[in-house]
Formats: structure tokens, C-alpha cells, sequence
């Protein structure tokens, strides 16, 4: 599976939940296939979605998913010692590990290579991390937004992309609906 | 006047209740302070660009957030500042350590200190230097000035206003 089929099927389960969404073409798949005014769509700043989402989290008690990628992990890799050190129950942390920069034209990344962002993670001290075949997210991902343990899950999958148009939407826009969703 | 102190009192009198640091020597006792006020959640970054992802979303929960940080942070920033900050229009007071000013003893620290204030100006950031400890009396008035703009806005410490190094 590619990231837009996996985000295709787990639409129905983030539906409901604060989304922290990364920069490029998983925000678009996402607007796309389900916008949401729960969704916070990133128009910048690569590398950020985890710790947006976990700031989210520590600063109220709704459920709160990030949707990374490997690469954007790989940026900004002193997240996951944040997040381990400082864990809130009501974060998840979805890593599409497709081992390649799929915004840019699918160049490979070190989580393709010999890199286990999995391993990074646990050696990070995140005591709840679980990697998992694309076909088997569904189920993983609904049960950590069900638990009080903060999970990161690292899901592999194909690299590819689809044909689709950027966010017109306007920034403060996105942040306003965001955040009238939060209050909600 | 305990200017670790008055900073603190400031940020809980505005309701600032998270807040992240990237350590620096002359910070270290507003740090401790912060550390140790329960009306404010502490967390530590890694980088100063991670700090202000966890601040925007932290904002966006509903907590007023700030971040304490060195000005050789601008330099790590600015695409976060452009990219989070100023383009989701969101307010963050950011507490800095000026290093490289007057009675500064590293010399590296002066390659990054005299690009500082060009750098906030050119990214249209409302800036404040703090030079001698009454300085600090307009804390109060910078927050509340953040807060109504939803602007990011710098305080620059520098090392005259934290007391200097003592006999460096």
C-alpha cells in the first residue's frame, strides 16, 4: 500500500480525533480524501507535525494523532526524546515509514536503508512502540487512540504517490476552524 | 529586584502556562524558576524550532505559550518562525539570551550577536533589548502587546542586564 491507501482506509478512525497532519502531499491526500475541521493541515516547516501535535496534547485532554513521515522524523529525530520523557497518554504518533522523501520526488531515505526509526524510537525511551505492515494499521491505530498509553506506531509501506492539487486554504483559516475544533 | 522572578511572576500574571527552554548559562536561574512555578508546565527542547512547534500546538490546545532560548536560536528558526509562527499568525514571546554584547568573554558567541537584530528586523519580528535590569519592567507590557497582535516578538537579554560573568 502507498500512504494515500493507508490514509484512505484510517480516515474513518482519525475522523473524530485531533489530527496533526505533515507538510506536502500527505496533508493534501488527507484534505482530499476527508477534510475535517479536526484536521490541522501543515503548509510548512518540515520536520514539526510530531511536536505540534504532542504540544497539542499536553495542553488538553483530547485525543491527538500526528501524521509524520519518515523523513520528517528523520529532521527533527530530538522529538522523540521530547515526547519519551514528558509522555501523555492521549498522544499518538503515526510514522508513514515509506523509507523514501515522498514529497519531493520519492529520494530514498536512511529509514529505507539501515536506519530503524522503531529501534530510534525505543532507544529514545518511548516505552510503547509498535511497527506494523500497512495492511495491519487499521486495528493497531484504534486501539492506541483507545489506550491511556502514548504509542508510536511506525507503519511501513510502499513508497508512491498520487496526482492531486495543494491547500488553497488560508493558514489562519486552518488554524482558526483547528482550533474551534479543539474547544468543541 | 529578582529579575528571574519578576520574569516568571510576568508570564503567570499573563497567563503564559507552558513553557519550553533550550538552555543557556545566563538563563539558568529564570529556567529553575519556571522549573519550579506550578502554574507553569516546563519542557525542556532539543532545538529551538522543535520548541515552537510544541509551543503553536500547545497554543492551539488553549494555553498561551512561550519559549526561552539564545539568539543563536534565530539562526536555527527562521523558516519555523515564517513558516508556524508569523504564516498561522500565532503569538510567541520569545526570551533571549543576547550573547555576544557587552561583557560577553566568548568571542564566537559576537559572530552570531551582530547578525541578531538584523535578522529579527528583516523578519519583521517586534524586538525589545534588555540592557540594564530596570528593563525588565516592560516585561509585563511585551506580553500583553504579544498577546493582542499574535505576533512572535523577541526580548534580548544580554549579559549586562543578567549581572555579567562575573570577573570575566
Amino acid at each position: 500500500m502507498i500512504r494515500s491507501e493507508i490514509l484512505k482506509e484510517i480516515a474513518p478512525i482519525i475522523r473524530d480525533h485531533l489530527v496533526v497532519c505533515n507538510i506536502g502531499l500527505p496533508s493534501q491526500e488527507l484534505h482530499m480524501i476527508d477534510d475535517q475541521p479536526t484536521n490541522f493541515y501543515m503548509l510548512g516547516t518540515m520536520g514539526l507535525s510530531s511536536s505540534i501535535g504532542f504540544g497539542l496534547a499536553l495542553a488538553q485532554s483530547k485525543s491527538v494523532i500526528s501524521i509524520d513521515g519518515d523523513g520528517s522524523v528523520l529532521t527533527n529525530l530530538g522529538t522523540l526524546p521530547t515526547i519519551a520523557n514528558n509522555a501523555t497518554g492521549n498522544f499518538t504518533l503515526l510514522i508513514i515509514d515509506n523509507g523514501s522523501y515522498g514529497s519531493t520526488g520519492d529520494q530514498p531515505t536512511y529509514a529505507g536503508k539501515k536506519t530503524s526509526l522503531t529501534a530510534v524510537a525505543r532507544a529514545c525511551g518511548c516505552d510503547t512502540v509498535i511497527e506494523v505492515q500497512d495492511k495491519d494499521l487499521g486495528p493497531v491505530l484504534q486501539a492506541a487512540i483507545d489506550s491511556d498509553e502514548m504509542t508510536i506506531i511506525v507503519c511501513k509501506c510502499d513508497s508512491g504517490n498520487i496526482k492531486l492539487p495543494v491547500i488553497t486554504m488560508d493558514p489562519v483559516v486552518i488554524k482558526h476552524r483547528f482550533m474551534e475544533a479543539v474547544k468543541a | 529586584m529578582n529579575i528571574d522572578k519578576k520574569i516568571t511572576d510576568d508570564l503567570v500574571a499573563n497567563d503564559v502556562s507552558f513553557v519550553t527552554t533550550v538552555p543557556c548559562k545566563q538563563l539558568a536561574g529564570v529556567i529553575e524558576e519556571i522549573d519550579q512555578r506550578s502554574e507553569i508546565f516546563h519542557i525542556p527542547s532539543n532545538k529551538e524550532d522543535e520548541g515552537m512547534g510544541l509551543c503553536a500546538g500547545a497554543f492551539m490546545g488553549g494555553k498561551r505559550s512561550a519559549i526561552i532560548m539564545q539568539n543563536t536560536a534565530i539562526g536555527v528558526t527562521i523558516n519555523t518562525l515564517a513558516t508556524l509562527t508569523q504564516f498561522y499568525r500565532m503569538p510567541l514571546p520569545m526570551i533571549i539570551s543576547y550573547r555576544g554584547e557587552l561583557r560577553e568573554p566568548v568571542a564566537c558567541q559576537v559572530e552570531m550577536a551582530v547578525h541578531t537584530k538584523a535578522l529579527l528586523a528583516q523578519m519583521h519580528i517586534p524586538t525589545y533589548h534588555f540592557h540594564w535590569q530596570d528593563d525588565v519592567r516592560e516585561f509585563d507590557n511585551i506580553l500583553k502587546y504579544t498577546f493582542m497582535c499574535n505576533k512572535p516578538v523577541a526580548i534580548l537579554t544580554d549579559a549586562n542586564f543578567w549581572g555579567g560573568y562575573g570577573d570575566q
